[in-house]
């Protein structure tokens, strides 16, 4: 563990449905399966209206190396494509089923048979898990490495650091099997010869439920960490379980981490197994409106209205909705949206906690600047912004922040540091990508 | 630009008319609500800290509080005008200020009150409530309130009036007894030492038994407030214990004495510029190598002024001398970017 550690800061944890195993909810009546769930090429339907499915079909194969395919959550008759707005302001081509209320599964779930490391990654791109930080990087990516020597360890991020969600925490409580099945796959098709679980102290059935399996192994480390957010960053957790930096555009892997969220791991071992793909989550369905706080076992394209129903609906009337944690996460425009590959937790949130804090000036009290775990400086990137200086912005290095939300979230000002390092940091990729173009033209 | 930042601290609405019941009413008898209103739509984060300007500037008023009553009881109604008059003026003048220059009024966080406060505090009973007031003036509109108002200033407001005051109005820098306890007609500790002792004892120096401006004397409720402050994570340590210690470790290397070097350390403005002035977040530097730069170089300057200066005080000086340096420190002492690589 490194001498020092990367600041961070305390939040409300909100953990209230931890000690609630999962369910699974009825079956919804349609599901909408967007063709993005991930980060890179969207994939490619291989259906169209009026086709029948299956649960665990494959309805869209891989639009490119980093790509994912996707599969049907439910079985039914495809209704339409069509096209709808993602969080990220983007239309996407999405696939609706209307279910037949039958849920059969399709004939290509079978067990997976592995042979090599190249089956291996082969089958996770089959599986179409993604990764469950927002922007869902297909997993297989990650596995897929040409020199298996160079990895020195595998980190499972436990950490779920953000307020209000327990879906990881279940997994290790309730899918500890899987988990072991995981670690089995990780030591034979990428020889891990280090497995550590970085975990945040405020779980303590969790880390009991991680230690029993790590002490049949030696492999295996339990890294109980202090709960400070965000203890789960890819970066912070590298560095406080291992010591390593990641500079600055590489990859965990260039200094030989491969790192995992146990959801993920859970996930792969089951499809190994099982052979169904990614098509159900565990979702956290909680915020102050919500009747029924509880860990739901969601078909993926499920709209949200059908999941809050589920927890018996609202008790009082929501403001904001939105899809993971409350740090990180993305509010939603309406109920209509689906449950994608990468919610990890729907919020409901009322009047007052939807409502914005009224900003007003700095007053430099340099919370943000000593609480910023990269060591960053926003309201030097707002300065920069503002004065319209990109240079400044690339030497201040705004392309690093992570918008772990510390700094709005610490500020007394109620600065909207976060949103503005956002615009920073496309000001900046704006910049360099036409100092590329003028390098170009110059040669 | 410009607009680009503007639109960060609106609300983005959605489209009306979410209804959650609509589909799966049929499902199960939900008693959902009607969402017949937009929903919120922003950038994360989500939740944010209690902590708020007004909130921390609040802190610093409660941690001002013994001192204030502490002056009071040793100075009697004078030192009650002079905090009143100081503080109220202060508020007015930047309400007024603001009302003038149409911009959005903002008295209500608190800092303009702790400015006036801090100012009485560091004037002796003599100053009389114009002068009081004209200081105020200085401070909050001067200083303050032309620069930019509050996190723009580069000076600290309530320092910067003070020694204004000290050139213009004679009274300021008058070394008044307290009207209780019987060393009325002696001299003021830092006028004689490091040569003669004060006819105080330390005891009596450490509640404040001597001549002075009205908020530095006490030393018991300045510690009292630092450590509200401590508790309150308003301010951190580094800036108070590294410039009294500072200090202390140079006027003891100067004259090798324990006992002098005690009173020297409880003489003049040293804790209540250390714990509250040259803590003031605008004026100093933000992260903690940044702050005890600032108080170590605070101290050489106190040190040598109080030595050397034909000044009897060196404190507010210091401090505004270090403010000045404070961006050049902030810059010196910026960490580099967690896995930052260096460009050409
Ligand atoms: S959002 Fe960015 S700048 Fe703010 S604390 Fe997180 S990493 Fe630092
Ligand atoms: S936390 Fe807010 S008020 Fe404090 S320095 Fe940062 S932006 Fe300014």
């Amino acid at each position: 563990m490194p001498l020092f550690k990367l600041p961070g800061v305390h939040v409300p944890h909100h953990k209230n449905t931890a000690n609630l195993k999962a369910t699974k909810m009825p079956i919804p009546h349609e599901v909408l399966i967007p063709m993005s769930m991930h980060i890179g090429a969207p994939a490619k339907p291989l259906v169209q209206a009026g086709d029948k499915v299956k649960v665990g079909q494959k309805i869209a194969e891989a639009g490119g190396y980093i790509s994912s395919p996707i599969h049907a959550s439910i079985s039914g008759t495809v209704k339409k494509m069509e096209d709808i707005l993602m969080s990220n302001g983007n239309y996407v081509p999405a696939i609706l089923i209307e279910s037949d209320e039958k849920m059969e599964v399709s004939e290509s779930v079978k067990p997976v048979e592995l042979t090599d490391q190249a089956s291996f990654v082969q089958a996770i791109k089959e599986s179409g898990i993604v990764g469950l930080g927002g922007a869902g990087f297909p997993t297989y990516v990650k596995l897929d490495v040409k020199d298996l020597s160079k990895i020195e360890e595998v980190i499972i991020n436990c950490a779920e650091c953000e307020p209000y969600i327990t879906a990881d925490t279940r997994t290790m409580i309730d899918n500890i099997d899987d988990v072991e099945k995981g670690v089995q796959l990780l030591k034979q098709y990428l020889q891990a010869k280090k497995i550590i679980f970085g975990i945040e102290n405020n779980k303590k059935e969790a880390i009991a439920s991680l230690q029993t399996l790590a002490q049949k192994d030696d492999t295996l480390s339990v890294h109980i960490l202090p709960a400070i957010y965000p203890q789960g960053g890819e970066k912070v957790l590298i560095y406080h379980s291992t010591k390593k930096v990641v500079p600055e555009g590489k990859l965990p892997l260039d200094v030989g981490v491969v790192i995992l969220n146990i959801t993920t791991l859970a996930m792969i071992a089951k499809y190994i197994e099982t052979g169904m793909p990614l098509v159900e989550k565990v979702v956290t369905v909680d915020g102050s409106c919500v009747a029924k706080p509880q860990n739901v076992i969601v078909p993926i394209g499920t709209k949200l209205k059908e999941v809050f129903a589920y927890c018996e609906g609202f008790k009082t009337s929501p403001y904001k909705v939105m899809y993971g944690g409350p740090m990180m996460g993305i509010a939603v425009p309406n109920l209509d949206v689906p449950i994608l590959k990468s919610t990890n937790a729907i919020l409901a949130f009322n009047e007052k906690e939807a409502h914005l804090p009224e900003p007003s000036a700095c007053i430099k009290c340099g919370r943000c600047i000593n609480h910023c775990p990269l060591h960053l400086n926003p309201p030097a990137f707002a300065k920069a912004l503002e004065l319209d200086q990109p240079e400044e912005l690339e030497k201040l290095k705004v392309n690093l922040c992570m918008e772990c939300g510390v700094c709005s979230f610490i500020c007394p000002a109620k600065r909207p540091l976060v949103q503005n390092n956002r615009l920073a940091k496309a000001e900046l990729r704006r910049y360099i990508t036409k100092k590329k173009e003028e390098e170009k033209e110059n040669e | 630009m410009l607009d680009k930042t503007k639109q960060t601290n609106e609300i983005h609405q959605s489209e009306p008319d979410v209804q959650i019941a609509s589909h799966s009413a049929d499902t199960k008898p939900t008693d959902a609500y009607q969402v017949d209103h937009p929903f919120y739509v922003s950038s994360s984060p989500h939740i944010f800290s209690k902590s708020t300007t007004q909130k921390i500037m609040l802190d610093v008023l409660i941690a001002l509080l013994p001192a204030t009553i502490a002056s009071i009881v040793l100075f009697g109604y004078k030192a009650l005008i002079l905090v009143l008059v100081c503080t109220a003026s202060a508020v007015f003048f930047e309400w007024a200020f603001q009302k003038i220059c149409k911009q959005k009024i903002v008295i209500g966080d608190l800092s303009a009150a702790v400015t006036g406060l801090l100012l009485a505090l560091n004037l002796p009973s003599s100053v009389t409530w114009w002068q009081g007031m004209i200081g105020s003036l200085i401070a909050v509109v001067v200083v303050k309130g032309l620069f930019g108002g509050i996190g723009k200033n580069f000076a600290n407001p309530a320092i910067t009036s003070r020694i204004i005051m000290l050139l213009a109005f004679g009274t300021v820098g008058a070394s008044v007894q307290p009207v209780i306890g019987d060393i009325t007609s002696s001299a003021t500790p830092l006028a004689i030492l490091p040569a003669k002792l004060p006819v105080q004892t330390l005891g009596e120096m450490f509640i404040g038994l001597r001549g002075g401006a009205i908020g530095e004397g006490c030393i018991a409720a300045l510690l009292l407030g630092f450590i509200y402050l401590l508790v309150r994570k308003v301010i951190t340590w580094h800036t108070p214990v590294v410039y009294i210690g500072t200090v202390f470790v140079l006027s003891f290397l100067l004259n090798g004495d324990l006992e002098i070097t005690l009173y020297e350390i409880l003489s003049g403005g040293l804790f209540l510029g250390a714990i509250f002035m040259a803590t003031d977040y605008t004026t100093t530097p933000s992260r903690p190598l940044g702050k005890v730069i600032f108080a170590v170089g605070c101290a050489l300057i106190t040190v040598a002024i109080r030595r050397w200066g034909n000044l009897p005080e060196g404190v507010s000086y210091s401090i505004l001398f270090m403010n000045i340096l404070t961006p050049y420190i902030d810059k010196w002492v910026e960490k580099k970017p967690f896995g930052g690589v260096k460009h050409e």
